[in-house]
């Protein structure tokens, strides 16, 4: 944290990555923000804390990253109703994550532009703050809480509302969208999510360290890969234990083998929102083989639980490495036959070209994350950013495009594929031998740790606290789509009902991530 | 157009054959038409709800639609209104956020009304449990015919499990 003029301690977390934690004061927590904002770095996650009983402290983190790493700072409080600054002046994207501590920890940001309730749909009993200390009221017993909430209204001529979700009408995650539209031209949407809240946030707390990352591995079932590598790198540096470099590369093998089959499945699906079902055929094979051999090599089709705290559940042969690599070879000749086909159809190019387009400038002042951020000319990639193996080593390339529209998100995921399949060789060929696994010590006291992982979304952040008893004290999960579904809301500005689809697949942000 | 039919011609049928149904090992493409007849008369049509998943159900169920398991080619599809549909097929654990859009997605859904409930949270509420925000597993919501159990159950194993509420909701088995 060289590079930023911020005059207080920072303690560097034991973490693969440049992990730093600080306490700071109100006069710090709002010099912080101005002072990343004005680098140019970005606001990672927001979130709360309380810790101990009796007169419980209370607190509100926030994770920062720029060039030289993350910055976790807290600040504290002992108020009965405790208020912290807010963010939105330097961090747009803060707004709802400011919304959801409100909800879930009665900690209030001050003279906040947007108080409406965000995750809490009023269902889940008379004032309860599920992360706060204690037993909870009963949940209410049924209702209908998101009728009540109160949507922006759009007056003017021949302005009417569309009402979509929670249930939607394909096998996709539930969520609520508002559309204001003339004729067929969109003038706002505006997104009500929080439909698959379950508690997890909660749940971290009545589970062991040793076996959470379970539940880490469901935070986003697209990301089991990403999350459950987090949730493991946070608790190795809670413990202080670097895993074998084996593990570290098999792990990142993983994550890749995640970010294809993710790509491949969109890549599909685009190609069908934009009538080429011949897409979605070609591509959902060969995801499903990918799915198959990841089965037969990691014992699970997306590679559930394969991660474990101190390394992996199970090493791989060579021979299963070769198989890998040649199925690497395989896809990538598909997939460069395919990306001709996409890119001389011109009914598939007339309905990407210019659809959800969202500038540089507008992703630079909303915050826009990870794949669709560097669709929009963010040079974001903390596999390229930050010096941590075996990405160092490998040198990942980043892939940007300036357009940011659904053709520089598929034109992205292509590229991504491309240098995923690349990384994938190297991986299978050059994985350094030896074990897979160290033991973890939970340590006598209290301590934090802290996981940042370039998923295929975006990054993934989890924050751990570990009291010295070995419980949980809070385990926080960070999914990009906090960033990002705000940006979707101006994405479809200006663009027609039917090409929503086609925008909102061309982001596939997650639901469930989002909600916990 | 030639390089689409190029590609179409050299990747070939990819199409395996469906699952066995219960204990019976094997069933034909017939049989199962069949008993998609005998209930429904045409083909079956689903409605799928995700009712507060993490989304790994919702991959494998998209799955079924890729071209080795072929649904469409059984007479099974995928519709996008409940009162077009058949069966749900609906993942758990139901959010306290989504049980009342459950209930009435239940409620909007004609005869025979079939529930596949899929995945272990659909099953038991799965790691995530009974909580101030999770109700758990489906049937504490609405009426489960058949409970498909894994995480995420494989895409074959939830047509198994679509094919034995259709076997079981038969009204007369001829042997």
């Amino acid at each position: 944290m060289r590079e930023y003029h911020l005059n207080y301690t920072k303690d560097r977390l034991a973490a693969p990555l440049p992990i730093w934690r600080a306490h700071v004061d109100r006069d710090q927590w709002v010099a912080t923000a101005g002072e990343i904002a004005s680098r140019g770095g970005r606001l990672v996650s927001l979130w709360s804390v309380e810790r101990g009983a009796g007169t419980p402290v209370r607190g509100v983190c926030a994770a920062y990253a720029g060039d030289a790493g993350l910055l976790w700072v807290e600040l504290e409080s002992t108020d009965d109703s405790p208020t912290y600054p807010d963010l939105t002046q330097s961090f747009a994207c803060a707004n709802r994550m400011q919304r959801a501590v409100a909800d879930l920890s009665d900690m209030h940001a001050e003279a906040a532009p947007d108080t409406r309730p965000w995750l809490d749909h009023g269902l889940w009993g008379i004032n309860a703050h599920p992360l706060r200390h204690g037993p909870l009221d009963p949940p209410v017993s049924t209702g209908e809480g998101s009728g009540a909430y109160p949507f922006v209204r759009v007056a003017g001529d021949g302005v009417h509302e569309i009402a979509v979700g929670p249930v939607h009408a394909g096998i996709i995650e539930p969520g609520h969208f508002r559309f204001s539209v003339v004729g067929e031209k969109v003038l706002r949407l505006e997104e009500h999510l929080g439909y698959t809240h379950k508690g997890i946030e909660r749940r971290f707390l009545d589970l062991p360290p040793m076996t959470a990352h379970r539940l880490a591995g469901r935070v986003s079932g697209d990301s089991t890969v990403a999350y459950c590598w987090a949730y493991c790198m946070a608790l190795e540096s809670v413990c202080d234990v670097e895993v074998p470099d084996r593990a570290r590369w098999l792990r990142a093998l993983m994550l890749e083998r995640e970010r294809v089959a993710n790509h491949l499945g969109d890549l599909g699906a685009l190609g069908n929102d934009a009538a080429l079902a011949f897409g979605l055929a070609q591509f959902s094979r060969l995801r499903e083989d990918w799915h198959r051999l990841s089965c037969e090599v990691f014992g699970h089709r997306f590679m559930m639980d394969a991660i474990e705290p101190g390394g992996l559940a199970r090493d791989v042969g060579p021979a299963a490495l070769d198989r890998l690599r040649s199925q690497c070879d395989a896809v990538g000749r598909e997939v460069r036959a395919l990306r001709l086909i996409y890119d001389d159809h011109a009914g598939l190019q007339d309905r990407f070209i210019g659809a959800g387009r969202v500038t540089p400038e507008l992703a630079a002042r909303l915050g826009l994350t990870g794949l669709a951020g560097r669709a929009s000319g963010q040079v974001g990639d903390l596999r390229c950013d930050q010096p941590w193996e075996p990405y160092r080593q490998l040198g990942a390339r980043r892939c940007t495009r300036q357009e940011g529209d659904v053709a520089a998100r598929v034109a992205v995921r292509f590229d991504e594929v491309f240098e995923s399949l690349r990384l994938q060789h190297e991986l299978c060929a050059n994985a350094p031998a030896g074990r897979v696994r160290h033991s973890l010590t939970l340590p006598a006291q209290a301590a934090a740790g802290a996981g940042w992982i370039e998923a295929w979304r975006g990054e993934v952040f989890v924050a751990l606290e570990i009291d010295s008893e070995g419980r949980i004290v809070r385990c926080h999960c960070h999914d990009p789509s906090w960033q990002n579904w705000p940006v979707l809301e101006h994405a479809i500005i200006g663009n027609i009902v039917p090409d929503f689809p086609l925008i909102n697949k061309s982001f596939n942000l997650s639901y469930s991530g989002h909600d916990l | 157009m030639w390089s689409i039919l190029k590609q179409i011609a050299r990747v070939g049928v990819v199409t395996e054959g469906p699952p066995p149904v219960n204990d019976a090992w094997r069933i034909e493409v017939a049989r199962i038409h069949e008993d998609i007849l005998a209930v429904l008369g045409r083909a079956l049509a689903i409605r799928q709800v995700d009712a507060g998943s993490c989304n790994g159900c919702e991959l494998e169920i998209q799955a079924l639609n890729n071209p080795y398991y072929n649904i469409e080619g059984l007479g099974i599809r995928f519709v996008a209104s409940p009162r077009h549909a058949d069966l749900l097929l609906v993942t758990g654990p139901v959010s306290r956020h989504m049980e009342e859009a459950l209930r009435r997605t239940y409620d909007a859904t004609p005869a025979p009304k079939l529930v596949v409930a899929v995945g272990d949270c659909g099953c038991t509420g799965g790691i995530f449990g009974e909580s101030y925000a999770s109700c758990g597993s489906v049937a504490n919501v609405i009426p489960v015919n058949v409970a498909v159990p894994g995480c995420p159950p494989a895409p074959i194993e939830i047509l198994r499990g679509i094919l034995t509420a259709v076997n079981a909701a038969r009204p007369t088995r001829s042997l």
